[in-house]
């Protein structure tokens, strides 16, 4: 495939994944195998006090030697609460700057609030941090965000967790069209053609969590899901042929077509 | 006495310690961990060196799984 490059360096797989909402780590680990991703979500959390010592840690099922972990600040309301969860994953991340922000803005809709996002971003970039931001679908938004710095954006398709798909295909292809960074859709893909979907439109990646967590069989959609970013970029890559509507054109020859019976 | 508040729950401790020490305590010394006191990190390599007081607020959090 073609170079897949986010902040200076190339990843092998277009597709990144969250780490969240799995029966259990062999259950997280084997279906990220089967997804070919190598950029992971990560989210950070108060650890639990005098509980149990010896609970397996997720660092060590998917280690950093193995994957690019991408910290989230996934939860946060504020930009000051986003930027202290972020500081703490790089000291917990030995020095890590590619982080993914997402600052929320209601609790019912996981919308993301684009004020606070981008006054957590402008901060996060001045202390170098590599800023990969989720975000709304609101082109404007989009722009201000790669004008201040951000590496990547990442326009939602529909409500977190959701599963709707791609609820606004104009809106993202604005922003992809507008964009000189990589454009991600974070957010709302819920089954494999929904993926391909955002490839087609052009968008350099997909990143998704419960699509594959929540499938039935989460591994079998974890290579679904590898399988169709990949479909989904050559097809983009090849160009589609131009639609056109009410014409017609058959595929085999016109000519030497055996005539009817004479009766 | 030191009384510390750690992930918002207060905590009594009745020796004086520095953050390694702490981490000892609470059986969390080489986990995959990162610190947070009175709002500022606390980088790895300053656990040994820094002492806490009486009142300190830590943070201490965890990798979990996550979107």
């Amino acid at each position: 495939m073609d170079d897949f490059i986010i902040a200076g360096k190339r990843y092998a797989s277009r597709l990144l994944v969250g780490t969240g909402k799995y029966k259990d780590f062999n259950e997280t680990r084997t279906a990220i195998e089967a997804s070919g991703a190598r950029i992971i979500t990560i989210a950070i959390r108060r650890t639990n006090i005098g509980q149990n010592p010896n609970e397996p840690n997720l660092l060590d099922v998917l280690p950093p030697s193995q994957y690019t972990l991408l910290p989230n600040t996934a939860g946060c309301y504020s930009a000051d609460e986003a930027i202290r969860t972020l500081r703490l994953a790089r000291e917990l991340l030995d020095g890590h700057s590619l982080v993914k922000l997402e600052v929320l803005g209601d609790p019912r809709t996981l919308f993301p609030n684009v004020v606070e996002t981008i006054k957590a971003a402008e901060i996060l970039i001045r202390e170098n941090f590599q800023v990969m931001v989720y975000t709304s679908d609101d082109p404007i938004i989009a722009k201000q965000l790669e004008e201040i710095g951000c590496v990547a954006i990442m326009p939602l398709a529909s409500l977190i967790g959701s599963g709707m798909g791609i609820l606004n295909p104009w809106n993202l292809q604005i922003i992809i069209d507008n964009a000189r960074i990589p454009v991600l859709v974070d957010a709302g893909v819920g089954t494999a053609s929904d993926a391909t979907i955002a490839m087609e439109l052009g968008c350099d990646g997909v990143l998704m969590n419960t699509a594959i967590a929540n499938a039935q069989n989460p591994i079998l959609m974890a290579s679904a899901m590898r399988k169709a970013v990949e479909a989904g970029r050559e097809a983009y890559l090849a160009g589609r042929m131009a639609k056109k509507p009410y014409s017609a054109s058959p595929s085999s020859p016109t000519e030497g077509i055996l005539p009817a019976m004479i009766k | 006495m030191l009384q510390l508040t750690i992930n918002g729950q207060p905590q009594h401790f009745d020796k004086p310690l520095n953050v390694q020490q702490l981490l000892e305590c609470m059986s969390l010394q080489n986990k995959r961990i990162a610190v947070e006191r009175n709002g500022e990190i606390v980088p790895r390599s300053q656990f040994a060196v820094q002492a806490l007081s009486d009142g300190d607020r830590l943070e201490i959090v965890v990798a979990v799984g996550g979107g």
